[in-house]
């Protein structure tokens, strides 16, 4: 059987539930769908999830995943979670930076920091 | 039959080719036309034989990723919005590469739209919409980005970015 990608995995640390992005590059729609509907069903586990997303392996992705981390954030807003994203790579970034999503996400540097932001978070 | 002309176009990328190309990249001037079929599968082959291209002619990685980007969003307006995901019909890409520039057109069988009544995806709701951002991240990372009058044929333009003047 072939394996199941885009792959994510998810680990525990303290209330934090870290999400980590196992892909290189996610484009296809397929990839996009089946991303969000393995995140969605962790939110789903969880009251007021403290989820952060870490993108340490992420190199490329499109204005399709924006959509996904969008759709993401106001589903884990509904249900008074908190979302922080995290080592995010410099050209990514820049992407957030010119759409002006660095408005609407809590970015970190790190997943130290990230951590730290979600344990002082009420 | 739609994929003919992408198999046709393959031939001539064997590795050996590939190599020689890579040696030989200043010098040589590269224009082709392909044709696909509207799948997402059909989009990433393209964008991954052109980014083949800028790689072997030296484009830097800050080039790569800004056409990468850019022919994504293009390639994924055609098939989805232009041919509205029907994979019978084709989607055309002509580019050229030479040592200064990249340029690639994008053209479906859509009924075209106008770019300019494209709401800016940065303000008011629209900064929170799941889609709508695709054109101004073209904007943002080409340096020409044209349509025809029709609105179904896009033309794109990244010049290699030069490392700074001296002095």
């Amino acid at each position: 059987m072939a394996p199941i990608k885009p792959r994510i995995s998810v680990e525990y640390a303290g209330n934090a539930t870290i999400i980590t992005f196992t892909d290189e590059k996610i484009l296809e729609e397929k990839d996009i769908q089946a991303l969000q509907e393995s995140i969605m069903s962790v939110v789903e586990q969880s009251e007021r999830i403290n989820m952060i997303l870490d993108f340490r392996n992420v190199r490329f992705l499109s204005s399709s995943v924006l959509g996904l981390l969008i759709r993401i954030s106001k589903k884990i807003y509904e249900c008074d979670g908190k979302l922080r994203l995290c080592n995010i790579d410099p050209k990514i970034y820049e992407v957030f930076k010119i759409t002006r999503l660095t408005k609407i996400f809590d970015i970190y540097q790190d997943i130290e920091s990230a951590t730290e932001g979600s344990s002082t978070a009420d | 039959m739609l994929v003919a002309g992408w198999s046709l176009s393959l031939q001539t990328h064997c590795k050996g080719f590939l190599k020689w190309h890579k040696f030989m990249a200043s010098k040589t001037p590269i224009s082709r036309s392909i044709a696909v079929e509207s799948t997402p599968s059909a989009i990433i082959r393209v964008c991954k034989h052109i980014l083949a291209e800028l790689e072997a002619n030296n484009f830097s990685r800050d080039d790569i990723f800004a056409v990468h980007l850019a022919l994504e969003e293009a390639l994924i307006n055609a098939v989805e919005h232009g041919n509205k995901a029907d994979a019978d019909k084709e989607v055309k890409i002509n580019y050229l590469v030479d040592p200064d520039k990249v340029e690639i057109s994008v053209t479906d069988n859509g009924n075209g739209f106008n770019p300019n009544i494209v709401p800016d995806p940065r303000y008011g709701e629209n900064l929170y919409k799941t889609g709508g951002r695709g054109l101004f991240l073209i904007r943002s990372y080409m340096d020409v980005v044209e349509f025809n009058e029709r609105g179904n044929r896009m033309r794109i333009v990244r010049y290699k970015k030069k490392p700074h003047a001296s002095g």
